[in-house]
C-alpha cells in the first residue's frame, strides 16, 4: 500500500528499540513502506520528507492486542475506521480486534471482512481475532484453520470465559497446528454472575454484588495447567489480581507456554473509583485494590506480565448513563493508554523506557507473531514518535473514537503520541 | 430549597451525627400530630411530591404517603407496573419528565443500588431515598434509631446486633452507619454466606452464633429472610435457618438482660423470628411503624428548608 509514499527521514530522535538493544539518539529512514536504515546520522535522499524528532522518543510502532472495534454490529458505538483512527491518535500502529461482534467473528468470511475494513480505513493495522467457539457459546470449536487462512492472528471468546475445560484443552491442542495463541477471559461465572465491581469493602458499602478475585484466579490456574498438559500457548487477557500474577509467575517458572497482559486501568486505578456509582469505572474484570496494582506493576517489571493493553471498549453514552448494575462493562483506552502508562509506570520508575516500549510494542509483535515491533532494517515502516513527559489534560470530546466512556476525563497525564507512522506513511500527527 | 440536610437524603453514610440528631429531635414533637383527631398541619401546603416506586412496597410507601398528607403536600404515586417504565423508559428520562412537571420532591424506591443518587444528580427537586437495591434505606435507619433512642436514651455505648441477611440488606447498611455515628457498638450475626466478607472493615463485630449475640446485645434488629436467598443457594432451608439463627423465646430467656427486638418488616413468622417474640413484651416492632411516619415527616420538613427549632411551631400549623 505504501510503495507510492515518499521517503521519510525521522531525524535526531531518541531511538528506543529493545528488540535490538537500542537506546541512542539517531535517525530512521523509511522507504517503500519499510525501515531502510536505523541509527546514526543518515543522509536524507532527494525528495524525502524530513521530520525533526529532537527531544522525542522514536520507537517501533505500538501495538495493542486487545481492543473491541464493534464492527460488524454496533457501528453506532465504533467502527473499524473510527477505532483504527483512535488507535493511531494514541500512538498505535496495530491493534487486534476482539471477535465479540454481531454476528460473532467465528468464521473466515467475518475475519476477512474485519481485515479488509481495517485496510480500507488506512490508520492503524487491524488484525482480526477469531472466536474459539461458534457464536462464543462455549460448545463447538470454530474453524480455527480457516480463520487463520483468512487472517486471524489469535483466538478468544473474550467477554466470556470458555467454561468447558475440555473445550479449552481441545482449543489449545488444535491451535498448535497453526502456531497461534488462545487468549482467555478468565472468569468463573458461577462466582461472578451478577457482580458489577470488585468484591471487597467498597462493594459492601455500596451494596453492589462483588466479583471476587478468585473468579479470575481459578481460571488462570486451570488454563495454565491445561497449557502444561497440551503444550499449547495460553495468553491471559487483562489480568487484574495479585493472585493471578503469582499464578502466571508459577507457570512461567515451570516453562509452561503462558503469556499475559494487563490493562492500563488495572495498573493505575482502584475500586475506589466506583464510589458514587461511576459507570465509567465499571469494567470486567473490575478495578481492584492498591495491593493488586502493586503486584501487577511488579509483574510487569519482572516480566511475568508481558504486555500492556487497553481492552478498548466503546459504549454509547446512553448505555452508560444508567443504574450502575445495569450499565455495560468497559471503557475506551486507546487515546489515554500511552499517557496513563507513562504517568503511572515511567514517571514513578516502575518501568524503564525500554521496558515500556517492549511491553507496548516489541513483545506484542513477538507473542502474537505480528509484523513490526522492531526498527531493524527491512521491517515494516511502523513507528511511534512520542513525548514521554508532555503534560496534557484528557478531554473525551477530543477523542477520535466514538466512545467517550473514560474514567480519566479531566485528569492530567504525562506522555503523549506526537506522530504515528504506518507502512512509512504518517497516519496521525498531533496538533501543536 | 434546602436546609440542614442539604438537597437530598440519599443515605446515612453521608450524614453527620449532628444531622442525624436533628432529624430525630425534629421527629419527636411531630409524633403528636398523628395522635390528633384531625391529623393534618399546613406545613407543606402547595408542595408537590412524587412517590416513585420501582419495587413492591406497602409499609414504606404508605408511611411516606401519610407523612406527606399529614403535612398537607400534594402527592402522586407512581409504580413501575402500569407506568411508562414498563414501556422501557429509562430512569434518566423518567426523571427529566418529572422535573418538567415542576415538582418539589421525589421519594424513590428502586431495585438498583445507587438509583436515588443517580436521580438526585439529574434533577433539581429534593430526592429522598426510600430504599435503593442493597445500598441504603435511610428513613428506615432513622426510624430504628428513634425507636432505640426512645427506649434506651443516649445510644453511646449501647450494643445493637443486626441479625440475618446483612449481605443483601439496605436496612443493615443504614443501621450500621447511623448507629456507629451515634456512638453505639454494632455487631452483625448470621450465616457467613449472608454476611459481606469485608464486613469487619465497616467497624462492626461479627457473631457466628446467635446465642453469643443475644448475650452481648441491648437490642436485636432482626432482618427479613428473603425466600430468593434459598433459591440462590445461600442457605439450605428456612427450617435450618430458624433452628440456627431464629429469634425464639427460649433463646431470649437465656439473655443476661432485657433485649429490645426490632424488625423492619414484613416478618416471616417462624423463620427469622417466632411469633411469641414478635408479639411479646420486648418487641418494639409496631413502635417502629409509628415512628416511621414521624421520621418521614421530619425528613420532608427539613428537606423543604424547615428550621429544626421551628418544628414545634410547624406542628402548630404555622409554616
Amino acid at each position: 500500500m505504501s510503495s507510492q509514499t515518499r521517503d521519510l527521514l525521522l531525524r535526531g530522535g531518541r531511538l528506543v528499540d529493545p528488540s535490538q538493544g537500542l537506546d541512542a539518539v539517531g535517525d530512521v529512514l523509511l522507504r517503500n513502506g519499510q525501515v531502510e536504515a536505523c541509527g546514526g546520522t543518515l543522509h536524507a535522499p532527494d525528495g524525502a520528507d524530513v521530520i525533526d524528532c529532537g527531544g522525542l522518543v522514536v520507537s517501533p510502532g505500538m501495538i495493542d492486542v486487545h481492543v473491541h472495534l464493534r464492527e460488524p454490529g454496533r457501528e453506532d458505538v465504533e467502527t473499524i475506521k473510527t477505532g483504527a483512527h483512535s488507535a493511531a491518535a494514541g500512538g498505535f500502529t496495530g491493534v487486534c480486534a476482539m471477535p465479540n461482534t454481531k454476528p460473532v467473528t467465528d468464521n473466515q468470511a467475518t475475519v476477512g471482512f474485519v481485515k479488509r475494513q481495517g485496510e480500507a480505513a488506512g490508520y492503524a493495522r487491524v488484525y482480526p481475532y477469531g472466536a474459539i467457539s461458534l457464536g462464543q457459546k462455549g460448545e463447538t470449536l470454530a474453524e480455527l484453520g480457516e480463520m487463520v487462512g483468512a487472517g486471524a492472528v489469535a483466538f478468544s471468546d473474550d467477554g466470556r470465559p470458555v467454561e468447558s475445560a475440555h473445550l479449552m484443552r481441545t482449543a489449545l491442542e488444535y491451535a498448535r497446528t497453526f502456531n497461534v495463541p488462545i487468549a482467555e477471559h478468565c472468569e468463573d461465572m458461577s462466582l461472578a454472575r451478577g457482580g458489577s465491581m470488585n468484591e471487597g469493602i467498597v462493594s459492601a458499602r455500596l451494596g453492589l454484588k462483588g466479583i471476587p478475585a478468585e473468579a479470575e484466579e481459578i481460571y488462570v490456574i486451570r488454563d495454565i495447567l491445561l497449557a502444561k498438559r497440551t503444550g499449547g500457548h495460553i495468553h491471559m487477557c487483562h489480568l487484574s489480581t495479585k493472585g493471578s500474577v503469582e499464578l502466571v509467575r508459577w507457570g512461567k517458572e515451570r516453562g509452561i507456554n503462558v503469556t499475559a497482559e494487563v490493562c492500563s486501568h488495572h495498573i493505575s486505578l482502584t475500586e475506589e473509583e466506583v464510589e458514587g456509582y461511576n459507570t465509567n469505572a465499571k469494567m470486567n474484570p473490575p478495578l481492584r485494590t492498591q495491593a493488586d496494582i502493586n503486584a501487577l506493576q511488579e509483574g510487569l517489571a519482572d516480566g511475568t506480565i508481558d504486555l500492556l493493553v487497553t481492552d478498548h471498549a466503546p459504549h454509547h453514552y446512553d448505555e452508560k448513563e444508567r443504574e450502575f448494575a445495569d450499565a455495560p462493562n468497559g471503557i475506551v483506552g486507546l487515546e489515554t493508554a500511552l499517557g496513563v502508562n507513562c504517568t503511572w509506570l515511567l514517571r514513578r520508575g516502575v518501568l524503564t523506557l525500554s521496558q515500556l516500549v517492549d511491553a507496548m510494542s516489541c513483545a506484542q509483535a513477538k507473542i502474537f507473531h505480528l509484523p513490526g515491533g522492531t526498527l531493524r532494517a527491512g521491517s515494516p515502516g511502523d513507528v511511534t514518535i512520542f513525548d514521554p513527559e508532555r503534560e496534557w489534560t484528557v478531554n473525551a470530546a477530543d477523542f477520535k473514537s466514538k466512545g467517550r466512556n473514560t474514567p480519566y476525563g479531566g485528569r492530567t497525564l504525562f506522555g503523549q503520541a506526537r506522530m504515528t507512522v504506518v507502512g512509512g506513511r504518517v497516519v496521525y500527527q498531533a496538533p501543536a | 430549597m434546602s436546609g440542614v440536610l442539604g438537597k437530598d437524603l440519599l443515605g446515612l453514610a453521608q450524614l453527620s451525627a449532628d444531622q442525624i440528631r436533628v432529624v430525630l429531635d425534629t421527629a419527636t414533637p411531630l409524633k403528636e400530630i398523628s395522635l390528633r383527631q384531625i391529623k393534618k398541619v399546613p406545613t407543606l401546603r402547595g408542595m408537590t411530591i412524587v412517590n416513585l416506586f420501582f419495587e413492591a412496597s406497602t409499609r414504606t410507601r404508605i408511611s411516606f404517603e401519610f407523612a406527606e398528607k399529614r403535612l398537607s403536600a400534594d402527592t402522586v404515586n407512581v409504580a413501575s407496573a402500569g407506568s411508562s417504565v414498563s414501556k422501557g423508559e429509562t430512569l434518566v428520562d423518567t426523571a427529566r419528565n418529572l422535573e418538567a412537571m415542576k415538582i418539589d420532591m421525589v421519594v424513590i424506591r428502586h431495585p438498583a443500588s445507587g438509583a436515588a443518587k443517580f436521580l438526585a444528580e439529574r434533577i433539581e427537586s429534593n430526592v429522598i431515598n426510600a430504599g435503593d437495591g442493597m445500598h441504603e434505606h435511610p428513613t428506615q435507619g432513622l426510624l430504628d434509631l428513634l425507636t432505640l433512642r426512645d427506649r434506651l436514651g443516649d445510644l453511646r455505648g449501647r450494643r445493637v446486633c443486626i441479625v440475618g441477611d446483612v449481605l443483601h440488606s439496605r436496612v443493615a447498611r443504614s443501621n450500621i452507619w447511623g448507629l456507629t455515628k451515634l456512638g453505639a457498638e454494632v455487631a452483625v450475626c448470621g450465616p457467613r454466606s449472608l454476611l459481606p466478607n469485608a464486613i469487619e472493615e465497616m467497624g462492626v463485630t461479627v457473631f457466628s452464633r446467635v446465642e453469643e449475640a443475644i448475650e452481648w446485645a441491648d437490642a436485636l434488629n432482626v432482618l427479613r429472610l428473603q425466600l430468593e436467598r434459598m433459591e440462590a443457594g445461600y442457605i439450605p432451608s428456612q427450617r435450618e435457618y430458624n433452628r440456627v439463627f431464629g429469634i425464639t423465646r427460649e433463646r431470649l430467656e437465656r439473655a443476661p438482660r432485657e433485649l429490645l427486638i426490632l424488625h423492619p418488616g414484613p416478618m416471616n413468622r417462624g423463620v427469622e423470628i417466632d411469633s411469641d417474640v414478635a408479639d411479646g413484651p420486648h418487641s418494639v416492632i409496631l413502635d417502629q411503624v409509628t415512628n416511621g411516619v414521624a421520621v418521614r415527616m421530619a425528613v420532608l420538613y427539613l428537606l423543604a428548608g424547615g428550621r429544626p427549632e421551628q418544628a414545634i411551631v410547624a406542628k402548630a400549623g404555622v409554616p
